[in-house]
């Protein structure tokens, strides 16, 4: 079943353009890379799929809705409800303890405080990081930072989860760890996951890769 | 790889027969390629020949030759040098990519197609690769991380020429 698709999106920045005509579509369940330089657009490709960035032409169609058709509040919905986001670095609130951090987009959704509580102790269960529950984002070292914030992109039980470089600030070592944990849980609950990386060996763990070159994207043709 | 030295530094840890040998190597270092049991023998009477190893006994049984061996003295001297010494960075200076690349050019072909259906190629090889480490043990994770370091540096060189393919249309024009 397809549950996102992208159609000759465009967009520029200023006279700069970012995509000329980009597209991809993803399945339910399906981890797709999206590779590409610095500055191809890979980026900008992800945030229009999430509903981030309007592309000026073009269309993002999730589950049949046309992204472009829905206001500025019905797409945020759409985001904190069906969507997940992990990025390359600051994402969770440093003033919160991780077990907050996890537990705040279903507090956001109106669940009680230890409703929400005990599933992010579970979901930071299942990324090994229980141990940093009460420590704040700054006291715990990158990679259990980063395992802290699949956790909270989890916790919400998405349809799709969206990762910028998530290993891009951690060395290969725990980058390694994150992204075995990461995919680990995504196949278990059958998330689908868009993963932009630069990184050869981190796109080696969707299923296939999306190549965006000068804003323009190309589904691989499949070898032998 | 020497075979030699991996069944003397295998032989290090007591006496062995060929077939618990041949077990051992595949175990660690077979992978996908489980040695003969032709070649154990015959390393193991080089081996002899030149006193790195000596019989411990014979063990009467059913089956193929039942000899035991011990490494000696001068096997132990020659598994450490062979340890202490690097092995030689391979030069990588001749390989068939760039060969593909420079005769697709020449030949008014398109190179960017070679070089994209070689990425496709090694993309697939390294979900292989990293699926069997996801499932293996840390044996696993560093064989496989091994090959999928070598394989990414082949794709970034693929990369890094796809965005100098221009350039290199240019000087072999000339």
């Amino acid at each position: 079943m397809t549950l996102l698709v992208a159609e000759d999106l465009h967009k520029a920045f200023g006279p700069t353009p970012a995509l000329v005509g980009a597209g991809l579509s993803i399945g339910a369940g399906e981890i797709v890379a999206i590779m590409g330089p610095s500055g191809s657009g890979k980026s900008t490709l992800l945030h229009c799929l999430a509903g981030i960035l309007r592309p000026d032409r073009g269309t993002v169609r999730y589950q049949d809705v046309d992204l472009g058709s829905l206001s500025d509040g019905k797409r945020s919905e759409l985001r904190r409800t069906e969507f997940g986001f992990v990025f390359q670095f600051g994402q969770l609130v440093p003033e919160l303890t991780c077990l907050e951090n996890v537990a705040l987009p279903l507090r956001l959704a109106g669940l009680k405080r230890r409703d929400a509580e005990s599933r992010a102790v579970e979901g930071l269960a299942r990324l090994e990081v229980a141990d940093v529950a009460g420590k704040r984002p700054g006291e715990t070292s990158g990679g259990q930072g980063q395992r802290v914030a699949v956790a909270r992109a989890l916790v919400t039980s998405p349809k799709v989860i969206f990762a910028d470089e998530p290993t891009g600030a951690l060395d290969s070592l725990n980058g390694e760890r994150v992204m075995t944990l990461f995919l680990g849980a995504v196949r278990a609950s059958g998330t689908a996951v868009v993963l932009v990386t630069h990184e050869p060996r981190v796109a080696a763990y969707a299923d296939r890769e999306v190549v965006v070159r000068d804003g323009r994207s190309r589904e691989v043709e499949r070898a032998g | 790889m020497s075979l030699g030295h991996a069944l003397l530094g295998l032989l290090e840890r007591g006496p062995g027969h060929g077939y618990d040998l041949k077990k051992a190597y595949d175990d660690r270092f077979g992978q996908d390629r489980p040695l003969h049991y032709g070649q154990v023998y015959t390393t193991l009477s080089r081996l002899l020949r030149n006193g790195l190893v000596q019989e411990a006994g014979v063990e009467a049984g059913a089956g193929p030759e039942r000899k035991r061996y011990a490494i000696t003295d001068a096997g132990v001297t020659d598994v450490e040098t062979w340890l202490a010494t690097p092995e030689k960075p391979e030069p990588y200076l001749q390989n068939t990519l760039y060969t593909k690349v420079v005769l697709a050019l020449l030949s008014g072909r398109a190179a960017a197609g070679v070089l994209d259906s070689q990425r496709a190629a090694h993309l697939d090889a390294m979900r292989v690769l990293t699926r069997r480490k996801t499932d293996g043990d840390l044996a696993d994770q560093l064989i496989c991380d091994y090959a999928l370091f070598h394989l990414e540096a082949d794709l970034r060189w693929l990369e890094l020429t796809a965005d100098r393919l221009d350039q290199l249309a240019e000087r072999i024009g000339r």
